[in-house]
This record gives structure tokens, C-alpha cells and sequence, in this order.
């Protein structure tokens, strides 16, 4: 694009082949996620596809498609570790969760 | 996007004790607005994590069988059911949208107006789609007897979580559309090419505004595979 070097401010674009690589994977790893309910797998296999999934296409979208693989380490781990406060949440509820199923088993139907 | 004066100062975790401890700016080469964008897009992600994790206690909690989500939300073609068909194509659908605000962002910055303008109206189209596939499914539902307080399927807790996580995800994209359909008229118009102010602001309009508009769309875009993964396929 010979017209773009002539402006005075001009922030540097990647190219746009990286975009729709990304594109095209997000793309592929949709069709495996749907995949995997058409297959019906089931247990422990369904639910690890599931999130192997799920965190390759998050993955992408914030790396790339928002920029972040290219920002500074400043904004980047601002964001991120914040993440590790919704992962303990979600250890807490899980347990939580385990309990409140045990109570309600136990009064329900066996009678505590 | 990045900026040619930041290539002097150091990287990785040395360069980002040395930005948080630096006079003024600790996000370098990132615009204000950006910043705020990425602020408020960490607070939204909370709220939705706070969704899908009372889903997941509740879900966990339950002693009736949890409905089965690929054939309540099954579509018949042909009178033959195929699971998870709307929510499969939904998906394609927003992941579309997604790469083509990517490519807005891109053509923004190189001050391509015309591509820009048309790829955040195919944006917007690829969001109302979203949407509009949205309503059917709630509709179909609503119909089939799905409350907030009971379904035919299962465990009743079903119908809250599904509306709740799925209505906050659309009102998302609805507004989200609303902002694409007012931003490819500034674009066309011309607003980012000679800084013309804005409405509410006496700042200068910058092709910046497509970046953060593109955060939020992604973010969108983000949110639902979460929801797909832990809503629709588990």
C-alpha cells in the first residue's frame, strides 16, 4: 500500500495473513469443539477436548485478536492474574458445591 | 497497536517494573481509552465468571438429572434431529463477525476508511444474525414450556441459569451492535480521517476508537466460548 507511507502518523498494522490464520484456527477448533458432542463423547475424554478447546480459541482471541501477544508486560499481567482470583472462586464453589450435594443426598433420601 | 518509540525500552517482566515504576505512564503505548476499555472488559469478565460458576455450584448441587443440553437444544431437519445445529452455526456466526472487526481494526489503522467502514458494517450484520438466531432460540423454548422456575427436561435450575447467562451474553451483543452501527456511520463519514470532536467529547477522533471498539466485540466473541463450552457442551 503505497498510499498509506505518505501520512504523517502512521501506527505499524501487522499483516493481515495472521489474521486470518488465526481466523481459519478459530474456525477448525469450533468445528472439533462441535465435533465432540456429535461423536457423543462422554466422561473424562469429553470434558478434557472440551476445555482444551475452549482455552486454544480463548487463547487466540485475546492473543491475537486483541492485541495482547503484542502489548507490554505492564497491561498484560494486569489483566491475567486477576484471572487467578476466579480460579480459586471457582476450587471454593466446586467444594462447595460437593457438600451441598452430600447434605441433600444424606436428608433427602437417606434420612440423616 | 505497537508504537516505533517503545522499541527502546526493555522487555518482558524487566521493562514492566520499569513502566509501573516510571513517572506518569505505566501503560506505555497505550491509549487512555484503551486502558479503560481493557479496566472495564477485567470487571465484566468477573460478572460472567460469577454467572457461569453459580451455574456450575448449582448444576453440581442438584440431585435431579440436568437436562440434555444437545437435545433440548436439538433443531429438525428434514425430521431428523441435529444436536446443537442453531448453537453450532451461532458460533460460526459470532466467530465471523470476529475476524471481520479484526480486520476493521487493521484497515483503521492503516487509514483505509472505505474497507474499515464496510468491515464494521459486516460486523454489525454478523451481530444482528447472532442476535436474531438468539430470539428463535428463546422463543422455541419459551414455547416447549422452559421457565425461569421449571422445564420439561430436568432439574429446574435449568431455566435460570439458561435464560440469565444467555439474555446477559445477548444484551451484550445487541448493544455492542447498536455501538458498530454508530461507529461504521463515523467511519464513512470521515470522523477518524480529519479528527472531527465528538458528540460528548472535545477530543479529537482517532482510528484508536476502532481498536477499543474491537476490544469489546472480541470480548463478546470471547464470552461465548465460555458459554458454548461450559453451557452448551458439558
Amino acid at each position: 500500500m503505497d498510499k498509506i507511507e505518505n501520512k504523517e502518523t502512521v501506527a505499524s498494522t501487522h499483516k493481515i495473513g495472521i489474521y486470518l490464520w488465526i481466523w481459519g484456527l478459530l474456525f477448525v477448533l469450533s468445528f472439533f469443539s462441535y465435533m465432540v458432542d456429535w461423536f457423543q463423547f462422554q466422561g473424562l475424554l469429553r470434558w478434557t477436548l472440551i476445555l482444551i478447546f475452549m482455552f486454544l480459541k480463548a487463547g487466540l482471541i485475546m492473543a491475537f485478536f486483541m492485541h495482547l501477544f503484542w502489548e507490554r508486560y505492564a497491561l498484560v499481567n494486569v489483566l491475567l492474574w486477576p484471572m487467578t482470583a476466579i480460579a480459586c472462586f471457582i476450587g471454593l464453589m466446586a467444594a462447595e458445591a460437593k457438600y451441598t450435594v452430600f447434605t441433600r443426598l444424606l436428608y433427602f433420601f437417606i434420612g440423616g | 497497536m505497537s508504537d516505533n518509540s517503545l522499541n527502546n525500552l526493555p522487555g518482558g517482566f524487566k521493562g514492566m517494573s520499569q513502566d509501573m515504576g516510571s513517572d506518569q505512564t505505566a501503560f506505555k503505548g497505550v491509549q487512555w481509552g484503551k486502558v479503560m476499555m481493557w479496566i472495564f472488559l477485567l470487571s465484566d469478565t468477573f460478572i460472567f465468571s460469577c454467572f457461569l460458576i453459580s451455574y456450575m455450584k448449582g448444576r453440581a448441587s442438584t440431585v435431579v438429572d440436568w437436562p440434555n443440553t444437545s437435545e433440548v437444544f436439538s433443531l429438525h431437519v428434514n425430521g431428523v434431529p441435529v444436536p446443537l445445529l442453531l448453537i453450532a452455526i451461532m458460533t460460526f456466526v459470532l466467530i465471523t463477525s470476529s475476524g471481520t472487526m479484526a480486520l476493521a481494526v487493521k484497515y483503521g489503522y492503516e487509514k483505509n476508511r472505505k474497507m474499515c467502514g464496510w468491515l464494521i458494517l459486516a460486523t454489525a450484520i454478523g451481530g444482528l444474525t447472532f442476535v436474531g438466531m438468539q430470539v428463535f432460540e428463546w422463543s422455541k423454548l419459551i414455547h416447549e414450556g422452559v421457565r425461569p422456575w421449571e422445564n420439561p427436561f430436568g432439574a429446574k435450575q435449568f431455566g435460570s441459569f439458561f435464560f440469565m447467562i444467555t439474555g446477559f451474553h445477548g444484551t451484550h451483543v445487541s448493544i455492542g451492535v447498536i455501538f458498530l452501527f454508530i461507529y461504521a456511520r463515523k467511519v464513512f463519514r470521515g470522523d477518524f480521517d480529519n479528527g472531527k470532536r465528538g458528540f460528548f467529547t472535545t477530543m479529537k477522533s482517532d482510528y484508536v476508537a476502532i481498536e477499543i471498539l474491537g476490544l469489546y466485540w472480541h470480548f463478546v466473541d470471547l464470552v461465548w466460548v465460555f458459554i458454548f463450552a461450559f453451557f452448551y457442551l458439558w
